[in-house]
């Protein structure tokens, strides 16, 4: 049967037909449905782990034990879990294991653009460029025949526009896959000796790997005029369709590691000119140039940002459609903090104290936006606890007491811990705010250790923070109500006057989960209003200004009460 | 040849269901159809767009300036938001409901005035309405991206019984009458 489906629940509906049994993954934008399909399947068990290297770790059990695995992340997670992928190039598998990483050309919903092409290239594990859902679910397939038949792990990279995109798919019927266990020393234990063995077979695989993709059929040629020769690979290929049609031959790579050699001189040698289209860094280019091939590539496309069909018509210098034209000065509609939203309580106090602000990656880093502009770093999950221990141990007096983390629940257990850990093992004298709102808000509500649930809901182990963190070693730990705005100032206060680390836990769930049962909506009294604007200090959505007095709108104000403790005429109510 | 949609509005208004509506039917006709949203940091009260695209074959997954055919907006300053993207005999279906983005809530900017009237002069067809009324009519504000779909079937071949098995396909039974209202509201008054 045909149908509409998501790349993310292609992906997952491959990982089905293929018989994965064991998916473990972190969520991620654009990366998440993927594992939220998966775990609709009851033949696949799936979960969320505490961070993507110990997703990838967990996969590697589960293929090395003999059945087919998963692990998906986005492409900083492949950062985080590159220290396992590494050598288990070297390991190499047992049943077939398939890593999902979702990049982010454009950064709808990212911190950077890298390409993870290079941790392909680095790690020498072959990646899957798939474009569309059919080549999503089917590339899923392939990749476990390649994972067992050349013994490693297989990357399938996904990307925003592949990953969002609902494109027809045809599927197929579940086969069910198993391997012995059999225990191999020399295979399994990367001590020097035994990796010294297996960095050569890696080489070997390697060049089997080149030949394979010569011949395999995932690497296409689509003839067309050959006045034009185009190489790529993903969403790049769907553009260059769009732009040249059968105007152009088209070379399109459906593998991103290791790239063919032969497939591409033959290719060269029947067009006039070659061009190379890819998204960010110029890997196919490179390599193409490396062969002696003359190809033009980031000289006329660029390096940064995401493609589309006119941005290729217009480096390429062939004619765009124009559209029409309205002389407006139109304002922005940026994101911000729901209404009702835990963590603005917060970030008030916090803008209000001016106290630095070393962030994380979540909602909360709307903090930085206006009018609170309450967050002064935001560089990778967790990094917010490592970096201020660093901040206090360079300014020592000079910044103590005036500077705090904020860090939500989710990436506290990724890798904020660790960062706790070096504070209360290295003693410097910060304090870390964790927002707890019972959930794993910015991807969309997944479930992680602390929530007491598992990824389809049922009850699970649930990580208790303040004992967690009291175990650390901190004798200052304290849990707020981030709608009380006193109480929370006040802890905010004390802890940083404490000479000592310390934690403040803010608890309260996100109010947009289904169980979270909101107050009715705050009104103004216009006459006892004197438009002092105390409340705009909020940034809510809920609250403007019309005729010069404050005004709530009621389809939108949760009742949360935040705005009524900043109002000293009584007027919200 | 790709005929190509899009919808536009702001996070939280219900533009998924309207895409499902839309690919379900297109791909019950034997079109190619490719749908693409964009998930995450936008949903937070920004500015979201799903294109959606069908014909013979679809290659690439979103609409680019000077592309689209229709634009469906579910709120008037995202439709003004949009007019590059719109080709220049293309059309505009629009919700007249003004939402006001942040700069404007914190006082930073103010909503443009009379921007029906602005995006007539600047040549765009345009057909603006209160869905928000017509849903309120049909029973829940909830509605309005099935109004507005309504009234974009104005446009298509498709029969009205045609429409019906595609919104009973994409919606689920409880709601199913609400949202047939909401479609037969938005198409015929």
């Amino acid at each position: 049967m045909k149908e509409l489906m998501l790349g993310n629940k292609a992906f997952a509906r491959g990982l089905y037909e293929a018989g994965c049994l064991v998916a473990s993954s972190y969520p991620g934008t654009p990366s998440t449905e993927i594992t939220e399909e998966a775990a609709k399947f009851d033949d696949i068990y799936c979960e969320w782990a505490p961070n993507e290297k110990v997703a990838m770790e967990v996969a590697f059990g589960a293929a090395m034990a003999g059945k087919r695995s998963f692990c998906g992340m986005k492409h900083v997670g492949l950062n985080v879990a590159a220290d396992p992928l590494y050598t288990m190039s070297y390991t190499g598998v047992n049943a077939g294991m398939v890593i999902a990483v979702a990049d982010d050309a454009g950064m709808h919903s990212s911190q950077n653009e890298q390409d993870s092409r290079h941790h392909a290239i680095a790690s020498k594990v072959p990646m899957l460029e798939p474009s569309d859902s059919q080549e999503t679910l089917d590339f899923v397939k392939k990749a476990y025949e390649i994972s067992e038949e050349f013994d490693t792990p297989v990357i399938v990279k996904m990307c925003t526009r592949v990953a969002h995109c609902q494109s027809v798919v045809e599927t197929g019927e579940r086969v069910e896959f198993s391997k012995p266990y059999v225990k191999d020393i020399a295979k399994y234990v990367m001590m020097p000796a035994n990796a010294k063995k297996r960095h050569p077979f890696v080489e070997e695989r390697t060049k089997k790997l080149i030949e394979f993709a010569e011949t395999s059929g995932i690497n296409r040629v689509e003839e067309g005029d050959s006045s034009i020769g185009i190489i790529t690979s993903s969403t790049s290929y769907l553009y260059a369709k769009e732009v040249f049609g059968d105007k152009a031959s088209v070379l399109k790579l459906g593998m991103a590691n290791p790239l063919p050699v032969k497939l591409i001189l033959d290719f060269a040698a029947k067009v006039d000119k070659l061009y190379v289209i890819e998204e960010l860094d110029p890997i196919i280019e490179n390599h193409c140039k490396a062969l002696g091939l003359e190809v033009i590539g980031k000289d006329a496309l660029p390096i940064t940002g995401e493609f589309s069909q006119n941005l290729i018509a217009e480096k390429l210098g062939i004619e765009k459609p124009e559209g029409l034209k309205l002389d407006e000065e139109l304002p922005m509609r940026p994101p911000a903090m729901c209404s009702g939203c835990p963590h603005r309580g917060v970030f008030y106090v916090l803008s209000k104290n001016k106290i630095t602000v070393l962030g994380d990656i979540g909602c909360y880093t709307l903090g930085a936006a206006a009018p609170l502009n309450a967050m002064h770093m935001t560089l990778c999950m967790g990094g917010s606890v490592s970096s201020i221990h660093g901040f206090n141990k360079a300014l020592g007096e000079e910044a103590e007491g005036n500077n705090v983390a904020v860090i939500g629940v989710s990436p506290f257990m990724h890798s904020g811990m660790t960062g706790l850990a070096n504070i209360a093992y290295n003693q410097s004298n910060s304090t870390v705010i964790i927002l707890d709102n019972s959930i794993t808000g910015m991807t969309g509500h997944q479930q992680n250790p602390t929530t007491g649930y598992n990824i389809k809901g049922d009850p699970a182990g649930k990580i208790d923070l303040e004992a967690l963190c009291k175990a650390m070693g901190f004798n200052r730990v304290r849990v707020v109500d981030p709608y009380d705005l006193a109480a929370t100032e006040a802890a905010v206060k004390e802890e940083l006057a404490a000479n000592e680390p310390s934690v403040i836990i803010s608890r309260r769930p996100c109010v947009l989960l289904k169980y979270v049962k909101t107050n009715p909506p705050l009104s103004v009294d216009t006459d006892k209003c004197r438009s002092c604007k105390m409340c705009m200090k909020l940034g809510c959505p809920s609250i403007s200004f019309k005729d010069g007095k404050a005004h709530i709108d009621n389809t939108l104000c949760t009742g949360c009460g935040v705005c009524r403790q900043l109002c000293k005429f009584d007027a919200l109510n | 040849m790709t005929t190509n949609i899009m919808i536009v509005g702001v996070g939280g208004q219900g533009s998924l269901l309207a895409s499902k509506l839309l690919g379900q039917i297109l791909l019950s006709a034997g079109y190619d159809v490719k749908v693409s949203e964009v998930h995450g940091m936008s949903q937070r009260g920004g500015s979201v767009v799903t294109y959606v695209r069908y014909g013979d074959k679809v290659y690439s997954p979103i609409i680019d300036k000077g592309e689209a055919d229709y634009i469906v907006s579910f709120e008037l300053l995202e439709a003004a938001r949009y007019v590059d993207y719109l080709k220049p005999d293309g059309h505009i279906v629009v919700n007249t409901q003004q939402i006001d983005p942040m700069p404007v809530i914190a006082g930073a900017a103010t909503y443009p005035e009379n921007l029906v009237e602005k995006m007539k002069a600047a040549g765009v067809n345009i057909d603006a309405f209160d869905a928000l009324g017509v849903a309120n009519e049909a029973g829940s504000v909830k509605a309005v991206n099935i109004a507005l779909l309504g009234r974009l079937s104005r446009h298509f071949r498709f029969t009205q019984e045609e429409w019906e098995a595609a919104l009973e396909k994409c919606v689920p039974p409880k709601f199913l009458l609400l949202n047939k209202k909401a479609f037969e509201l938005g198409r015929n008054n």
